[in-house]
């Protein structure tokens, strides 16, 4: 039995759920990220809130500073491309990345095109806002989705909202009838084949994280409950009070999502939490990017 | 009968998957309160293992668990679930310890380096395996055996009740290593 390329990047997904992915900048945050319980790390030059902040144009990361951090850590490290920057893909598949994300978080490189991702022997995650994105994104070759919510603001809203949008169409995807897939196929632009599989299963063929303004633990474990099988962490840590406080604390939410008792205790004297920069507040709309 | 997956973090579904379609009752373990059920197998999922390390001290699992197996509770550990379990670990911690076993963590490098194939089981027939940034054995000790072998590597192994698999066999749709652990939980 020998398992496609593809088989084996959807399952490496597989071992990251229940966890927590961090963004980091440096190889002393990887350090932490690991040690605080991340089940990876997401090597990136600026987190999302300092790209917000500085504005122009943010590009894939110096593929030093990347290495820099795979040699601090043992688990596995993604680093982030353009949005149809298949150069920039190949840069990370040619030093070993374990996941690339194709990621609206950096200026779109192409505004019609995303990445042939079959075309890599490295897995890629992609976000997406509802199911007709995460099915094109997963037909064109992503092994991994998660909800594209609102980087850098550590306003939770947009995540929840594309979380809840995402699995209100797979309910009623679930409900069609058979011969119903085909229109519903062209309505969402998606392979009818992936729908049917939504259809059969209830679920996306691969698997789905939450990402963007995750800031507490509390925020990690509203989109756990709503359905997430884990959680991207991206300013929100670094950009607080106590990072390895605030870090091991939403490892632990994550895990145990429904312990109420045990997340108030874990959210207690955690310092400040990331500002946060409110949805109606901002000018850029990074979710609207790569559809 | 019920088997208690550790659910931490990583691929614990998949096992309970496997379980289902063996028959048998299965439970996850997130909590110190749900060792309270009685429990006659552990399943140590793939994942990472340097978080399950830290959830299971964190959430007081660690000695509860570790004297359990130390006591002959059966265990199948399959690939974190095998760092869990070494007492040597090349490039990591070792948790549990309780199998005389050197691991090498990430022995096959980064995701471009996973890999699949089959390899004969504990001397029967030919199994699939599925390799995730897995680690291998580098050996054994005295009390342990190897079950199988990849390219020269030790990729399974048994010490008394404890199963070690470098592989996920919760990925394929083989259930012999599920099957092994349900005849020791018996």
């Amino acid at each position: 039995m020998e398992k496609s390329r593809y088989e084996l990047n959807k399952e490496l997904a597989q071992m990251l759920k229940g966890g927590v992915i961090m963004d980091v900048t440096t190889p002393e945050q990887a350090k932490i990220a690991e040690d605080a319980g991340a089940c990876a790390v997401m090597a990136l030059e600026r987190i999302p809130a300092d790209i917000r902040a500085a504005g122009g144009v943010s590009r894939m990361s110096d593929p030093a500073m990347i290495k820099g951090i795979q040699e601090a850590v043992t688990i596995p490290v993604m680093a982030k491309c353009r949005i149809g920057h298949f150069v920039e893909a190949q840069i990370l598949e040619a030093i070993e990345i374990d996941y690339i994300d194709e990621s609206e978080v950096l200026s779109p490189a192409d505004d019609v095109y995303h990445i042939d991702k079959t075309q890599f022997k490295v897995p890629f995650v992609c976000g997406a806002r509802d199911l007709g994105e995460a099915l094109r994104r997963i037909a064109e070759g992503a092994a991994m989705i998660r909800t594209k919510g609102e980087p850098g603001t550590g306003d939770v809203v947009q995540a929840v909202r594309h979380m809840r949008a995402m699995n209100a169409e797979i309910r009623r995807v679930q409900n069609l009838r058979e011969d119903e897939l085909y229109e519903a196929a062209k309505n969402l632009q998606v392979p009818v084949e992936l729908l049917r599989y939504v259809h059969e299963n209830g679920k996306l063929p691969v698997v789905n994280f939450a990402a963007g303004g995750v800031a507490t633990p509390a925020d990690a474990a509203l989109m756990m409950q709503l359905g997430a099988e884990g959680v991207f962490v991206g300013s929100g840590i670094f950009k607080s009070g106590n990072p390895a406080k605030r870090a091991a604390a939403i490892v632990q939410a994550v895990t145990n999502y429904t312990g109420a008792k045990r997340i108030a205790e874990l959210s207690a004297g955690l310092g400040e939490a990331m500002v946060g920069i409110n949805e109606d507040e901002i000018a850029l709309l990074m979710a609207e990017r790569g559809k | 009968m019920a088997i208690g997956i550790l659910a931490l973090q990583g691929a614990f579904a998949e096992h309970g998957a496997m379980l289902d379609r063996l028959g048998a009752e299965h439970f996850e373990i997130r909590q110190r309160r749900d060792l309270e059920r009685p429990m006659n197998g552990l399943i140590l999922p793939g994942g990472e293992s340097t978080v399950m390390n830290k959830l299971l001290r964190e959430l007081d699992l660690y000695q509860p668990l570790k004297a359990m197996i130390q006591e002959g509770l059966p265990v199948l550990g399959t690939c974190a679930g095998l760092i869990l379990l070494a007492r040597n670990v090349e490039g990591g911690q070792p948790c549990f310890g309780t199998m005389d076993i050197r691991a090498v963590r990430n022995a096959y490098g980064r995701q471009l380096g996973s890999f699949s194939g089959e390899a004969p089981f504990a001397g029967g027939g030919s199994i699939p395996l599925v390799f995730i940034r897995a680690p291998y054995i580098a050996a054994v000790g005295p009390e342990a055996e190897p079950l199988a072998q990849v390219d020269g590597r030790i990729v399974a192994a048994q010490q008394g009740n404890q199963i070690a698999t470098a592989f996920h066999p919760e990925l394929t749709d083989d259930l012999t290593v599920h099957r092994r652990l349900l005849a020791l939980s018996c």
